[in-house]
């Protein structure tokens, strides 16, 4: 057993687990409605937008984290403002607004001479270096943003089913997009630390994909997805530890494998399954 | 019922009106000049050719495109005042069925404003969309998800939420339309219990001769009102040319009308809905 606490007698490697375990089960949570929803692009749009802003944080000293925070809320009601009334179509709204501040991050970023180390660990993460102030950040901004899914559970559950029932029974539409929107930023902008903006896609989409296969409805998907988000965090920091791989790589690899296994052994949604079927038939 | 729709009813004033509708969908106009009356617990029927703007109707009536023009009063007020007295049922293509609900789920949606954004569902909101779901037989079919559902299950369910909305006002876009013969009688049946409870029903349809038989009102519309009363005053040979031009072959005492072409009123109006 001890290769299971070799590991974790280092400080940062305790840190970088808890972040890991949080940033897994945010990102799961919050992907369950950006699977259902269909919002994986404005998701990894999202992650890609935030460069702008940590960037700026960089140049005047500042908390990289707080300027990623302030460039996804500001993108995510961007693409909010530009396509209500259906005058801008979603998906053209987001990959304009989406190149342009990644554009202007990297036009930010040229004009530093030393900042390619620090431009790699936010493409990539960096879990191990996870200081006490971060982790305090990624646990506060967890705990809001969980809270909010579960209080609003009910006006979420019935706005992302039905759009159109929810205008009838006139809940403010409009208001809880946008709200799900900076939920969808906050997550972004917390799991920076551990996959880095190349990789929060899959976090956001993987396990939610994969409890879809798994269950058929939203409060066990909710249930399976962070599980799975959690396994993948510790199980890719681990084998990130032993096989000295990036832990971002690792942590999606393992749940791609989870993925893959209920795509193909699934009851009833799964590959094999419907092969069966099919036969009987 | 509840208390307060008795008092609604005893008010005397529980109807539906439209006055000078004017209905744009990225600057054209799908319905002009319309104005009518449903008096409370009335039954109409909705009939017109293909972009007529039935579906337009309907959804300018829940609040989900604008008014250009003109004003819709519900009670007497205008839209917007009222929380949850019109449900609609949309068309089967407007709903995500990929999505992991169940059946009871879906029909609990109706009483959501009933407990509220933080609130539990009651024991009154179980009650109600059990006696929702028995009276359209889905009970058996509470815990299952939708997308595993025929279509005319499928139906029945949106029925019962509706039903379990306890509206005043009731919207059906199409609901004879790709269902099996068994769900068309219990939507008939459904009429039938609401005109008891007179709730006020609006029904599109492309059936013409179901609309004859089963509705006291018939609006005959294209783009604008043609003829909107009694099937007697409404499918005269005049209003069936206006409203379906060639679409209609008028003899002597026949009326034939061809339904076939495709229908590009939904197609447009699609992405707005589910935005």
């Amino acid at each position: 057993m001890s290769w299971l606490f070799l590991p974790l007698q280092y400080a940062f490697m305790q840190r970088g687990m808890i972040a890991a375990v949080l940033v897994g089960l945010l990102c799961s949570v919050v992907g369950t409605y950006v699977v259902l929803r269909s919002m994986a692009f404005l998701g990894d749009a999202l992650a890609h937008a935030i460069l702008p802003g940590v960037a700026i944080a960089y140049l005047v000293g500042g908390n990289l984290l707080i300027g990623a925070l302030i460039a996804a809320i500001l993108v995510a009601l961007g693409i909010g403002f530009f396509t209500r009334g259906g005058t801008v179509r979603e998906d053209t709204a987001i990959g304009i607004l989406f190149s342009a501040a990644l554009a202007l991050g990297v036009a930010l970023i040229s004009s530093i001479r030393s900042y390619a180390v620090d431009l790699s660990h936010i493409i990539f993460g960096n879990v191990l270096g996870v200081s006490p102030a971060d982790l305090w950040l990624i646990a506060g901004l967890t705990v809001v943003v969980l809270l909010v899914v579960i209080l609003l559970f009910r006006p979420l559950f019935v706005v992302s089913f039905d759009p159109v029932m929810a205008k009838t029974l006139r809940l403010p539409v409009e208001l809880l997009r946008n709200l799900l929107l900076v939920l969808l930023a906050l997550t972004i902008v917390v799991s920076l630390q551990t996959v880095g903006i190349g990789l929060v896609a899959a976090m956001l989409v993987t396990p939610g994909a994969t409890a879809y296969l798994l269950t058929r409805r939203l409060v066990p998907m909710m249930v399976i997805a962070a599980l799975i988000g959690v396994v993948s965090s510790i199980v890719g920091l681990y084998l990130s530890y032993y096989l000295n791989i990036v832990s971002g790589s690792a942590i999606v690899l393992v749940a791609t494998a989870f993925f893959l296994v209920a795509f193909f052994f699934a009851p009833q949604k799964g590959w094999a399954w419907q092969r069966l079927h099919a036969q009987r038939r | 019922m509840t208390r307060r729709d008795n008092e609604f009813l005893n008010a005397g004033t529980a109807r539906l009106e439209f006055e000078n509708v004017m209905v744009a969908y990225n600057g054209h106009p799908i319905l002009d000049d319309l104005s009518f009356e449903v008096p409370h617990g009335a039954q109409v029927a909705v009939v017109g050719p293909n972009g007529a703007g039935k579906s337009t109707l309907f959804k300018a009536l829940v609040g989900l495109l604008p008014l250009r023009k003109g004003q819709i009063r519900i009670h007497g007020l205008p839209l917007g005042q009222h929380k949850d007295c019109v449900a609609y049922i949309p068309q089967r293509e407007e709903v995500d069925w990929r999505f992991p609900v169940t059946v009871e789920e879906v029909v609990m949606m109706g009483r959501f404003n009933n407990f509220g954004w933080l609130g539990k569902p009651t024991g009154e909101d179980h009650a109600v969309v059990l006696q929702s779901m028995d009276q359209l037989g889905i009970t058996k079919l509470a815990k299952r998800s939708i997308g595993e559902l025929s279509g005319g299950q499928q139906q029945r369910v949106f029925l019962a939420r509706a039903l379990a909305q306890e509206p005043h006002i009731l919207l059906m876009d199409e609901p004879f339309t790709g269902v099996d013969v068994s769900t068309q009688e219990a939507t008939l049946a459904l009429l039938d219990d609401l005109r008891t409870l007179s709730v006020t029903v609006m029904v599109s349809t492309h059936d013409l001769s179901m609309a004859a038989e089963r509705f006291e009102r018939i609006l005959l519309l294209k783009r604008r009102l043609i003829a909107y009363g009694p099937r007697e005053q409404v499918f005269t040979r005049e209003n069936i040319g206006a409203a379906f031009g060639k679409q209609a072959l008028i003899l002597d005492n026949i009326v034939v009308v061809d339904h076939c072409c495709p229908d590009d009123e939904h197609e447009h109006l699609h992405d707005e809905a589910m935005e």
